[in-house]
């Protein structure tokens, strides 16, 4: 700590951050990974994430309970992706566009309704202290963590295990990997991606309601600075893959810690560029995770986008 | 598809319509012509608690003012939206005075405008004007600085660190001005105080600002103050890390019921009530407004809970001082970089013109502008 106080604020800082904001990237990647595992995309989960945002501030303004606000907010998530799925069920619908109207309707909704909760401040989540063990002050800050981390956290491992060894999973898999072999089998692939959709909203309105209910902690329509388009490449970027899905949102929210960050121990020059850091490393995701001569590893075979 | 297609009659008879329409629009505006309607545009949402509800807040003050008519449209954005918006309220609402109240809609929207509708008033709420500009354009400001100024000295009886943060958005003239002076407010009552500055480079980023806010209180700054569109984030964020904080733009000392000291406020009721008064009158707009506590264009926020009865006194004190035209810029004071700002006793006017294009910190300013 004394050697080089600097490196170690910074370190510490990234380590803070990213368990601070990671969480509404963690929901959302987990919730387009498993509407794409299902054969969709539902690049309309930024809209959910706002309104979940909105929606779970002022169900906790009004009744006190925060929980209560978590809960509506994934309610009112998984009606956007009823919405979504009802929408692609039908012939000749395309998932892309479907998805960028329900983003601008959603984040739109939310703007409407969202007026009256600017004002007033709700009761926010609490967080759970692990730090105890440590007399350094930053090491505390960062070790208050949010439930709805940990509750990201175990959300990770089990759809990772449940994709993997239950029935469940594999009729999502199939469906995602080939609509035709799904239909042999007797799957209604419609009721599925229906249902993976309404899955992966209630978890984006989660994290939506995760921002405005603990950090930041407050609505404002300026809220989203992109995280629910930003989950969508992390999900690409982790391979569709639950637990990577956690080390990802990790690494984007450690990204987004990097600018204040260095600015707090006097590394001020070109600010511009480590405030662009998560934007960049999503353009370098793309970059490097595409290839001309194969399509993606691991992605689901029904995927508009890798037909 | 035929049942779209117009026939020739019903597009007379349509536009027939419409130009009776549009005339008796013209002779009620003719009736009418003693009535003012302003109309003001806001970058974001009109209750924010910072930049856009100081000037909403004015603005309901001037909806009281007989003969007045005011208009309004919020969250538009600084592109060729705003021009859309002005012309709306010009040909629609009937509006003969505007306020663009953000400052990317000068150049060229509102400029634009002002040449084309020669007989509406433009006014913008930064000090951009210059002789160049159309005559029925023109820039109001309040110099918010001032008020740093104020809560710099009452942030600077605050601290045990010595350490003050300052969550600032961009490396603007106006901003850069607003951190020297918290400052040299601060240097005033507490010569070791030091100010750390974290630029989010935007107007408006809530998650960016509360890690700018935290990472501050991590180094050890135990007064937060910001230069941001919506300080609300910053603020709740200082009081829930148990430190104080200063305001900035309107007053959100109710979002920080322990830690909140003072703040740094606009009233642009008095410019916009001024404007209001002198057109109601027939007498013709200055083309360039600005001035601090001496004018009243701004104002301290009632201090809160964090407000020692020390800091008051020193803060009452401070405003006094500049009311009554006590300089802010008093030498000697250095640049960032070490280069003379001012020499030992000499000082700038706190109007002084040159403060207006401020691109530098002062020493004591941590942070760099690039």
């Amino acid at each position: 700590m004394t050697d080089d106080p600097g490196l170690m604020t910074v370190l510490l800082a990234m380590f803070a951050g990213a368990i601070r904001v990671s969480t509404p990237f963690l929901f959302v990647s987990l919730g387009e990974m498993l509407t794409e595992k299902s054969g969709r995309i539902n690049l309309g989960l930024e809209g959910t994430l706002v309104f979940g945002a909105m929606s779970g501030y002022a169900i906790s303004y009004h009744t006190g309970s925060p929980w209560l606000g978590v809960l509506v907010a994934g309610i009112c998530g998984s009606a956007f992706g009823a919405l979504h799925g009802y929408l692609c069920k039908l012939p000749r619908v395309n998932d892309i566009a479907i998805g960028i109207s329900l983003m601008l309707f959603g984040t739109g909704l939310a703007f409407f309704f969202g007026k009256a909760y600017i004002q007033p401040s709700a009761p926010r989540l609490p967080a759970i202290s692990f730090g105890a063990w440590s007399d350094h002050p930053g090491i505390r800050q960062a070790l208050e963590i949010n439930p709805l981390f940990l509750l990201g956290l175990a959300l990770a491992v089990f759809l990772w295990w449940a994709l993997k060894n239950t029935r469940y999973g594999l009729i999502i898999r199939t469906t995602g990997d080939s609509a035709p072999a799904a239909l042999a089998l007797g799957v209604n692939v419609n009721k599925v991606r229906l249902l993976s959709t309404m899955a992966g909203g209630f978890f984006a309105g989660i994290g939506g309601s995760f921002l405005s209910l603990y950090y930041p902690g407050s609505w404002t329509e300026g809220l989203s600075s992109g995280q629910g388009l930003m989950a969508v490449a992390l999900v690409i970027f982790a391979r569709w893959n639950p637990l990577a899905c956690f080390w990802a949102a990790l690494l984007f929210g450690a990204a987004g810690a990097l600018g204040p960050a260095l600015q707090s121990i006097g590394i001020s020059r070109g600010y511009h560029f480590f405030n662009a850091a998560p934007y960049i490393l999503t353009l370098l995701i793309m970059i490097v995770s595409t290839s001309p001569r194969r399509s993606l590893k691991g992605a689901p075979g029904e995927l508009s986008i890798t037909k | 598809m035929s049942k779209f297609e117009i026939s020739r009659r019903s597009l007379l008879q349509s536009s027939a319509a419409g130009l009776t329409l549009l005339s008796s629009a013209g002779l009620s505006r003719l009736a009418h012509a003693s009535n003012l309607t302003v109309g003001i545009v806001y970058v974001g949402p009109r209750d924010d608690f910072g930049w856009n509800q100081a000037h909403a807040v004015a603005a309901s003050a001037l909806k009281e003012v007989p003969g007045v008519t005011v208009v309004e449209e919020e969250n538009v954005p600084e592109t060729i939206a705003v021009q859309k918006s002005m012309e709306s309220m010009i040909n629609l609402d009937g509006a003969n005075m505007i306020f663009a109240t953000s400052f990317g809609y000068y150049k060229p929207f509102v400029l634009d405008l002002a040449a084309k509708y020669t007989d509406v008033e433009f006014r913008h709420a930064a000090p951009l004007w210059t002789d160049a500009d159309p005559k029925n354009a023109g820039s109001y400001f309040g110099y918010l600085d001032q008020a740093h100024y104020v809560d710099g000295v009452a942030a600077g009886l605050s601290t045990t660190s010595n350490k003050l943060g300052f969550v600032a958005a961009k490396p603007i003239g106006t901003v850069l001005r607003n951190i020297n002076s918290f400052l040299l407010g601060a240097r005033k009552v507490n010569p070791d105080a030091t100010v750390q500055v974290i630029f989010t480079g935007e107007w408006s980023m809530p998650v960016r600002e509360a890690e700018a806010a935290n990472a501050l209180v991590d180094a050890g700054c135990d007064v937060l103050t910001c230069h941001v569109d919506g300080p609300k984030v910053v603020i709740e964020t200082a009081e829930s890390r148990g430190i104080k904080c200063c305001g900035h733009n309107a007053s959100q000392a109710p979002l920080a019921p322990n830690g909140f000291i003072t703040g740094a406020e606009y009233k642009w009721e008095t410019i916009y009530k001024m404007f209001a008064a002198d057109l109601g009158a027939g007498e013709p707009l200055p083309n360039f407004t600005g001035g601090g506590f001496d004018v009243d264009f701004v104002q301290s926020t009632p201090y809160g809970a964090g407000a020692t009865e020390k800091a008051i006194a020193a803060a009452d004190a401070a405003r006094a001082d500049v009311k009554a035209g006590k300089p802010i810029f008093v030498g000697p004071i250095n640049k960032q970089d070490g280069s003379p700002l001012l020499a030992a006793g000499a000082s700038f006017d706190n109007y002084e013109p040159s403060l207006d294009q401020t691109d530098y910190l002062i020493e004591g300013v941590t942070g760099s502008i690039t």
